[in-house]
């Protein structure tokens, strides 16, 4: 069954942002939330699913703080979650620079970058928690990039005309997440975190309305297990590997926030993905994935493509004023630094044109010629140095001869878990952080602001939020696995993996990852349209159906099986695409990375619709609980019900974003 | 191309391993050397046969996951990860060896799968420095000389993917232990901690059970991120001192 009908429910009411000045708002609220006696803190234990920033930077701060944290993730280290994969930079309004910044206007360039769908109450916390960020981080040996006189480097990203992203090189998210790491290691050492390395979630458990534990498997011994606490907290990255191909790393996953969803948690925003624009462009049917290319290159690097169309020729002999620059031509005053959506909808639209270059047509130069002779091969090389390597190391083309292709992919989500101003989602003690949740980056996220977001949940927002439900809660009744909701949880998951091991069929997991990933990424991506959304909307449940009838997970669940658990990431995401394909459809503006082909300005911009849908879009599941239905019967249950926040802007008013 | 491929396969920690040779067929000189492997696995699959377990995730050369010794090299014949390893090193016909890292102290889990947990515990014992969230003065109280910043930064990059160990006669982690360090006893937030943090990282990795070092170099010639082998000598500088000072 699927569903094009949703019901729409009562409006979200309470955000818990406290009222009066923007700027004062965080402090009120962390004076009015109760805190925990340091000595009762040790009675409660918390559980924190994932290890990138959010979740290493709040398992360890936790720790600190005297909580007892059991923390979890798949990779066999808390070292590898993808957060490491960040390159360019984090934003901070530290204004090092005296170029005009300052917490309100990152908070003004964070609300506009987001096309005004995201709430002014935590985009201006995030803005003046920034400046602890990078202070927390030196002092934890976080080698940013130095000026020679041994202060702070900073550069510039899109969508912003001040230079407030600190660097190291082109490792950022390593360096900022090997922070966290290391805090968190300190705290393993000190007994105060028990960490579960190899261990997925696989199901959460909600006890009298509260969320009380969840359901894991250890991946190497297949070993399912129940683990309970007073709160869990889910640091479990977005979901962009719905789309199969995408800068995630490949084991990144939907399933933690979907199980947390169908358990009762909010969706909010599904729709609201990021196509990153400067990507290598893909080869050929064998890709598993694609790499990003720092954004950080377009403060130096010239995008453009030949003026004529199927101009086939080289690089190098295709004259000057052949060249359209075209990000320059459109938007003077940002030039190749405008926003990621708008960038990535210009390279489509001058390829859609036939002016694209490379094997397909699909890609643009990024060129560093102009650079290299301004400032010399050493200098771009010291700024850029192993990008450029990684991108010579993949297409074999050398980018200082020769300018790059570049081509938008699948990179960010900015739509996830509805989370209250508290970070809470509407699960009592269930509380969501970094991707994995929708609070602060509206439409549209901002380059260098999702570390920026990270951190900032997991060292400061999350920490001081979480002590107030905590305190609410002073004692919670022990549980085991005989308890029946924990029986009941535990027999689902234990189902879901006999059934997916069952049906011997006759595709592999990828051929089906592979196959919704080509579906969404052509109806659900890029470009969305009523007549594509509704095509993907019939075809999601065909090809879950066809999925449990044909798919073939080898070997058994008692043994590191990592078939089992791709299959088993699947069953989600093909859920969790029927929703992001639903929230795009009755989303008929275009806002941000959402572009909606019927809702554009004469010059093809994004045109929003404030008067009816500036709200958060936030969706309740009403299904058969955790029972994925399988050979019962495929598909979700019933259609979910909308519930609107609506979006109040009391200081960025929302206008047609020029950046022009 | 077509190539010959001869596999480690172990059932699990406990079962012995053999080599087990494979014929793949169709591999584009565009391929990273894992997306031969998900060829591979693809057919494996269909054919009802067990795929080859292999640790892998970012496939950007970052996280540190991917970890095989091909023909006899830890990430094989150029000097970067597996995952950015792409199939144009190789020739039509070429037959390839594809191992686990081989270390007393990185047991196999299955197959190419092998256990590094011993290099978070070294991390454990002091590769951090102690600084509580909320701790912390102002970013630009404490300049840093960019010499002393870029020196950090340089030993920073380790990915931990265990390169240096697998490529080690002895299946030495100095190159691993020395770049924690050196990333952070340069740095002046990292002074207070200096002794102990050499001393006690130091005692963990023997406890690990790790070889020691006779300078064979291979470490750093294996390693994707170019930790430098004067590492390994600047770590030995460190630990003497912090000896003689006996301060713990």
């Amino acid at each position: 069954m699927s569903y094009f009908a949703y019901t729409t429910g009562e409006p979200v009411k309470d955000t818990k942002a406290p009222d009066g000045p923007v700027a004062e708002r965080w402090d009120r609220r962390r004076f009015e939330a109760k805190l925990v006696n340091p000595a009762n803190r040790r009675k409660h234990t918390v559980i924190v699913v994932g290890t990138g920033l959010a979740g290493g930077s709040a398992g360890a701060t936790l720790a600190e703080q005297g909580y007892r944290v059991v923390q979890f993730c798949y990779q066999d280290s808390p070292r590898r979650a993808h957060s490491i994969a960040a390159q360019g930079g984090i934003n901070a309004a530290k204004n090092y620079r005296n170029d005009g910044d300052s917490v309100h206007r990152l908070f003004y360039d964070t609300v506009k970058g987001g096309d005004f769908r995201a709430r002014e109450s935590n985009v201006h916390r995030l803005a003046q928690i920034s400046v602890e960020i990078i202070d927390q981080c030196v002092a934890q040996g976080v080698p940013f990039a130095r000026e020679y006189g041994g202060l702070l480097d900073t550069r510039s990203f899109g969508g912003v005309q001040v230079s407030r992203t600190f660097y190291a090189r082109g490792q950022t998210g390593q360096q900022l997440l090997l922070g966290a790491y290391q805090a968190l290691s300190r705290q393993i050492a000190a007994g105060n975190v028990e960490m579960h390395p190899r261990t997925e979630m696989l199901d959460l458990i909600v006890v009298d309305g509260r969320a009380r534990g969840i359901v894991a498997r250890d991946l190497i011994t297949g070993r399912i297990s129940t683990h309970f606490a007073d709160a869990v907290v889910l640091a479990t990255g977005g979901y962009g590997n719905v789309f199969y191909l995408s800068t995630n790393a490949m084991n990144s996953n939907a399933t933690a926030v979907w199980r947390a969803h169908r358990r009762g948690a909010y969706f909010a925003n599904p729709c609201f993905t990021q196509i990153h624009p400067t990507c290598i462009p893909r080869t050929g049917d064998h890709q598993s994935k694609l790499t990003l290319m720092s954004e950080s290159l377009r403060n130096d690097g010239r995008i453009w493509v030949p003026k004529a169309k199927g101009d086939r020729r080289p690089a190098a002999e295709i004259p000057e004023d052949e060249r359209d620059y075209y990000l320059e031509r459109i938007y003077p005053s940002f030039g190749n630094l405008v926003p990621r959506d708008i960038a990535s909808r210009a390279a489509k639209n001058v390829c859609d044109e036939g002016r694209g270059v490379g094997p397909g047509g699909q890609g643009v130069y990024l060129d560093f010629a102009d650079a290299i002779r301004r400032m010399g091969r050493r200098a771009v090389e010291e700024k850029y140095g192993n990008l450029f390597d990684m991108y010579a190391r993949i297409t074999a083309e050398d980018p200082y001869e020769t300018p790059m292709r570049i081509y938008p992919a699948v990179h960010y989500t900015m739509g996830g878990l509805w989370v209250d101003y508290d970070l809470q989602t509407t699960v009592p003690g269930l509380f969501a952080i970094g991707e994995a949740n929708f609070s602060d980056h509206g439409a549209n996220r901002l380059g260098a602001s999702a570390l920026m977001q990270g951190l900032a949940d997991g060292y400061f927002v999350l920490p001081s939020t979480i002590n107030d439900y905590l305190a609410r809660h002073p004692s919670s009744e022990p549980l085991d696995d005989t308890h029946p909701v924990v029986a009941e949880a535990l027999a689902e998951t234990e189902d879901r993996i006999s059934l997916l091991l069952a049906v011997d069929g006759d595709r592999t997991p990828d051929s089906f990852h592979r196959e919704l990933g080509e579906l969404m990424w052509e109806f659900c991506g890029m470009a969305r349209s009523e007549e594509g959304l509704r095509k993907a909307l019939e075809r999601i449940p065909q090809i879950r159906e066809e999925f449990w009838r044909r798919i073939k997970v080898p070997g058994t669940g008692e043994e590191f099986n990592q078939s089992l658990e791709k299959a088993n990431r699947i069953v989600d995401y093909l859920e969790l695409a029927e929703l992001m394909c639903l929230d795009a459809l009755h989303r008929s503006e275009s806002c941000g990375g959402h572009f909606r082909e019927e809702s554009q300005t004469a010059d093809g911009e994004a045109a929003r619709k404030d008067e009816e849908f500036s709200y958060v879009a936030a969706w309740e599941f009403r299904g058969a609980g955790g029972r994925t239905q399988g050979e019962h019967g495929t598909g979700t249950g019933d259609a979910p019900v909308l519930h609107k926040e609506d979006l109040v802007f009391d200081y960025v008013h929302p206008t047609q974003r020029s950046y022009a | 191309m077509k190539l010959n491929l001869r596999v480690w396969r172990q059932k699990n920690a406990d079962a012995p391993g053999d080599m087990a040779t494979y014929e793949v067929d169709g591999i584009s000189s565009d391929m990273s050397f894992l997306e031969m492997l998900d060829t591979l696995n693809e057919e494996l699959i269909l054919r009802g046969e067990d795929p080859v377990a292999f640790d892998h995730d970012c496939r950007e050369g970052i996280c540190g996951a991917c970890s095989l010794v091909i023909n006899g090299d830890a990430h094989g014949p150029e000097r970067t990860t597996t995952c950015q390893l792409h199939m144009r090193s190789f020739q039509d016909g070429d037959t390839i060896d594809v191992e686990p890292w081989r270390a007393a102290a990185f047991p196999v889990v299955k197959d190419l799968v092998v256990d590094r947990s011993a290099f978070d515990r070294i991390i454990q014992a002091g590769g951090y420095i102690s600084a509580p969230t909320g701790s912390a003065p102002e970013a630009h109280a404490t300049p840093v000389p960019k010499a002393d910043a870029d020196f950090a930064f340089e030993h920073a990059e380790c990915i931990g993917c265990g390169a240096c160990v697998a490529a080690c006669p002895n299946g030495s982690a100095m190159l691993f232990t020395s770049a924690k360090i050196n990333h952070l006893n340069v740095l002046p937030q990292g002074a207070p901690e200096r002794e102990t943090r050499v001393l006690d990282m130091v005692a963990t990795m023997d406890e690990e059970g790790f070889g020691g070092c006779t300078l064979t170099g291979e470490c750093a010639t294996a390693c994707p991120k170019g930790i430098p082998l004067p590492s390994i000598a600047a770590m030995n500088k460190e630990w003497l001192r912090a000896t003689r000072k006996s301060r713990r």
